[in-house]
């Protein structure tokens, strides 16, 4: 492992920055078509309606509790096992008729009823109008952080800088939520914290390529800004390959053993970590060249890295 | 000299490190299972309490670990779940109905530990299981029962000024409508209200000849009203809370009218649920016995009257006029009457109370006097398809059902006063329950339940393993690769991985920041991301040392040249932590908590204290090379 990386690499990804783009392009394209047509998979916290995770001692027929459920008026329920054949996930939607709040209840007896043995796990009710206040303060959220973060990267850095990262995070913000759209994964409140939380990481990865490019437009004065840029992405590739890795690593962990609550929430950072690593190499970087970023834009910063050091 | 940290880094570090390990340590011990005894109302646990309670569970076999009393709680410690139960059912009986018996995890901190405020972690209820309420308060309503108090008052007012009016009723669409007799009246009318009842603020309006005052609240009085509304719901639920018997639940606001309840441990949520939204108080009437209930009923009521009618849907003509209400009560317990059998419930009225019952049942003895149950009903109206039906402003339209039923009518056959008996009810479960909501007060305004979210006892348990688990393995693999990978440095950074979980731990126990299982998913996130710092750190030393650079140059370009880059890079992440904390509920903001605590905390680790461990393997002697 150790001898991949031994020396400073010499890819050309500047060279390489259009199929990059092109390839980025076609798979967000694939995404919105998805979210067009399929629409995103909402789940309870956003769309409102009542869950109950239940767990039978034996394993259960899904048409068994279906059956249970028909019989008890509630024939709209969607019924899915959770992770095993005991496990069972009821979905049932608003409805003007009966009173939300005791839906759950209707369940447990419903399901009693012909005296299985069933244990209640979870219950989640979220009324409509919290529903949509959730749906609301998510996409303010997302704005929010979008907008502090071009605050702080224009304050840090200059503006161009500042537009490369935020094009470079909605890239990964759009992927993400793409493949929710497209494979119809469930898109609950901790897949949208996950999405925010790729928004920080990404941003990560993109911040140190950064420095470095500012760092070496200060030191090699007579190199073109492409080739400075290229130098400064391969000289960082190497950390920006480990950190990924070490952190796909718990997340995987996660993934595989935080249980399926937290499956959506895994997978999504997982998703968002993969796309932010790519598109802090490909996407960040080209985008601000594109805006004709020069080393001019930079030289009036005060160099603050060397006194900073003493510090530590 | 290069690479020396002077003894004053060191101490700092210790600072940190010492008291983080303190306070991290109490999550080593896990829990006792323990009884928590609080008394209801007027009843408090005092030593004889303690001294019985401890004899019950000895009588019946069973050592407990403690008993204490802390303010105004009784603690006890048991061995095991088991005797937490037996004891459970045995002290209740013992005690009786005015004292909760509730079952609580208690933490087995060693009492020094206590001693300096460390406790463990405060877990979520998605990881010790309960149920989580957000309630809508219905802040109109509230309103408009304002409203129908100052109707009431303006009566009075008027009455009392000697100043005649045609009628006062309260308006559909908000506001009360006086009608007077003369534009003199009226001038006489608005000087006396505006002396006596500050909070309104009136209009004069001519119509038809005739002369109105139309009287509003003022923004002021309605802001304070439903300032109000929502703490005496509070209040209400709180103590409809502690009658349930819950252990460590919480209530809180949560924007202008929502309430927040968590019930730990909670597993039946229908009792919970019709307890905590039950609106219902009492109101005692006089039954007006000088007018003809037929006559009533075919158009002509009386003024100052109206038709109520019993469940059984008997129709009674009732003075409009409240004697008193539910909110005079103190005590109420339901009981069986000795003498005829049926369900009672026993009232206790407070002074004001007692003084009106008094007077009023020594002027009226031989004439009936009514219990009215009185509930308000209110929940958000649905359009077909589900979604919520807004007005013009976007807000949710409620659809409000008044419940008035009169329980029992009876003859007043002597002169009452603090304590007496309403007879007449249902049965022994209703009695119950009637008694119940008189005891813990009534709700100023009907609450909506938005939203809900259970998790069961074997849920919460199995989060807390497999979060667990995951925040283990995911360690030990990153633990792993980087001794792989930078051997010694590796080792080091390990050493400050540790330390950060420590930590991370040691303050989300200090602030006693709840843990839910998205937190844990933020330690485990933090996990992989603090070791970033070290990397950012070491490849940049790898590569001071392949520029030729002398090995302690390099150690000294690496940290200094890294340290601007781990910074800017760690406070991006946290304005994403920030804005997910402002913008999350619940088990969101959990995340958002750890994430931020984990970044923070690393920046002090991974920079700081690996710093001062290479310091003081390389510092101060020459090298050749390094183990990185």
């Amino acid at each position: 492992m150790k001898e991949i990386f031994k020396t400073t690499t010499t890819i050309d990804f500047m060279g390489r920055r259009k199929v990059a783009m092109g390839i980025s392009g076609l798979v967000i394209l694939i995404g919105i078509i998805a979210l067009i047509v399929r629409g995103l998979n909402f789940g309870i916290d956003f769309t409102g309606g009542t869950l109950v995770e239940v767990a039978y001692q034996k394993p259960v027929a899904i048409s068994d509790v279906r059956q249970n459920l028909k019989q008890a008026g509630m024939d709209k329920a969607l019924v899915q096992y959770f992770g095993t054949s005991e496990d069972v996930l009821i979905r049932l939607p608003t409805t003007a008729k009966q009173s939300n709040a005791k839906l759950s209840n209707a369940v447990m007896t419903a399901l009693r009823a012909d005296n299985a043995k069933v244990e209640m796990r979870r219950v989640e009710f979220v009324g409509p109008q919290v529903g949509k206040e959730l749906a609301d303060q998510g996409t303010l959220a997302m704005l929010y952080a979008l907008i502090g973060i071009l605050i702080y990267v224009a304050w840090r850095f200059e503006w161009r800088f500042a537009v490369g990262s935020v094009v470079a995070l909605v890239h990964d913000v759009l992927i993400t939520v793409g493949f929710f759209s497209l494979f119809q994964l469930e898109f609950t409140l901790p897949v949208l914290a996950a999405i925010l939380a790729v928004i920080g990481y990404s941003l990560n990865d993109t911040i140190v390529v950064f420095d470095r490019i500012r760092e070496n437009f200060r030191k090699l004065r007579k190199m073109e800004t492409a080739e400075l840029m290229n130098r400064s992405i391969n000289e960082t590739l190497r950390r920006t390959v480990l950190t990924s890795l070490t952190t796909l690593l718990v997340l995987l962990a996660l993934y595989f053993l935080g249980g399926e609550v937290m499956l959506g929430f895994a997978l999504a950072l997982i998703i968002g970590v993969v796309v932010g690593t790519y598109s802090s190499i490909f996407i960040a970087s080209p985008i601000t060249l594109m805006l004709g970023v020069s080393r001019e834009n930079l030289t009036p910063v005060k160099k603050n890295d060397g006194g900073a050091g003493d510090m530590v | 000299m290069l690479n020396q940290y002077p003894w004053w880094k060191y101490a700092l570090m210790l600072l940190v490190i010492i008291p983080g390990f303190l306070y991290a340590l109490p999550n080593l011990y896990g829990d006792d299972p323990g009884l928590q005894i609080r008394g209801v109302r007027n009843f408090k646990v005092t030593e004889a309490t303690l001294s019985m309670v401890k004899a019950t569970v000895r009588q019946n076999g069973i050592t407990p670990k403690s008993v204490i009393r802390e303010g105004a709680e009784l603690k006890l410690r048991l061995v095991n779940t088991e005797d937490q139960l037996k004891s459970r059912d045995m002290i209740k009986k013992a005690l009786g109905d005015h004292y909760t018996v509730a079952l609580s995890l208690m933490p087995a901190t060693p009492a020094w530990l206590a001693k300096i405020n460390a406790l463990p972690m405060y877990l979520g209820l998605d990881l010790r299981g309960g149920v989580h309420f957000l309630l809508d308060v219905d802040l109109a309503s509230a309103i408009t029962r304002a409203e129908n108090r100052y109707a009431g008052d303006l009566r009075s007012t008027l009455r009392e000024a000697g100043i005649r009016y045609r009628s006062i009723r309260q308006m559909k669409q908000g506001g009360i409508e006086l009608r007077l007799r003369s534009v003199d009246d009226r001038t006489k009318a608005v000087a006396v209200i505006n002396k006596k009842l500050t909070e309104l603020k009136l209009q004069e309006v001519d119509r038809e000849g005739n002369v109105y005052l139309l009287a509003r609240l003022t923004d002021k009085a309605k802001r304070d009203i439903t300032q109000f509304a929502v703490e005496q719901n509070m209040t209400a639920l709180r103590n409809r809370i502690d009658e349930l018997g819950v252990a460590e639940p919480v209530v809180q606001r949560q924007g202008e009218n929502r309430i927040v309840v968590q019930l730990p441990g909670v597993q039946d949520t229908a009792k919970a649920k019709e307890i905590l939204g039950r609106t219902a108080t009492l109101e005692i009437h006089m039954v007006d016995e000088e007018h003809d209930l037929a006559g009533a009923i075919n158009g002509t009521v009386p003024v100052g009257s109206a038709i109520y009618y019993y469940r059984d849907k008997r129709p009674i003509l009732l003075r409009k006029r409240i004697i008193y209400s539910g909110d005079n009560v103190v005590d109420a317990a339901a009981g069986l009457d000795s003498q005829r059998g049926g369900a009672v419930v026993f009232i206790t009225l407070d002074a004001r109370g007692a003084t009106i019952n008094q007077r009023i049942t020594g002027k009226n003895i031989g004439k009936r006097m009514a219990v009215v149950y009185k509930e308000i009903r209110s929940k958000a109206k649905l359009a077909a398809d589900g979604t919520p039906v807004l007005d013009k402003n976007g807000k949710a339209v409620r659809i409000r059902k008044n419940i008035e039923e009169v329980i029992t009518a009876p003859v007043i056959r002597d002169q009452l006063g603090r304590r007496f008996q309403i007879e007449g009810i249902g049965g022994i479960g209703e009695a119950r329950d009637l008694s119940l909501l008189l005891r813990a007060g009534a709700l100023a305004a009907p609450i909506d339940i938005v939203e809900e979210r259970t998790i069961g006892p074997s849920l919460g348990r199995e989060n807390i393993n497999q979060g667990f688990r995951a925040v283990v393995i995911g360690f030990v693999v990153v633990l792993i690769f980087m001794l792989v990978y930078y051997r010694l440095f590796g080792m080091v950074a390990n050493v400050a991985l540790a330390l950060n979980l420590v930590l991370t731990v040691a303050v989300l126990s200090l602030f006693q920041a709840t843990l839910t299982l998205p937190g844990v998913a933020g330690i485990v996130l933090t996990v992989g991301m603090a070791v970033d710092a070290n990397v950012l750190i070491y490849e940049r030393i790898r590569e001071e040392l392949r520029n030729g650079n002398s090995p302690h140059a390099s150690i000294h370009a690496g940290y200094s040249r890294a340290f601007t880059t781990i910074v800017d890079a760690n406070v991006t992440t946290l304005i994403a932590a920030i804005v997910l904390f402002n913008f999350g509920t619940g088990p969101i903001k959990g995340f958002a908590v750890t994430l931020s605590i984990g970044i923070i905390t690393s920046m002090f680790t991974a920079i700081f204290v690996t710093r001062g461990i290479i310091n003081l393997i390389y510092g101060g002697r020459a090298l050749k090379r390094l183990a990185i």
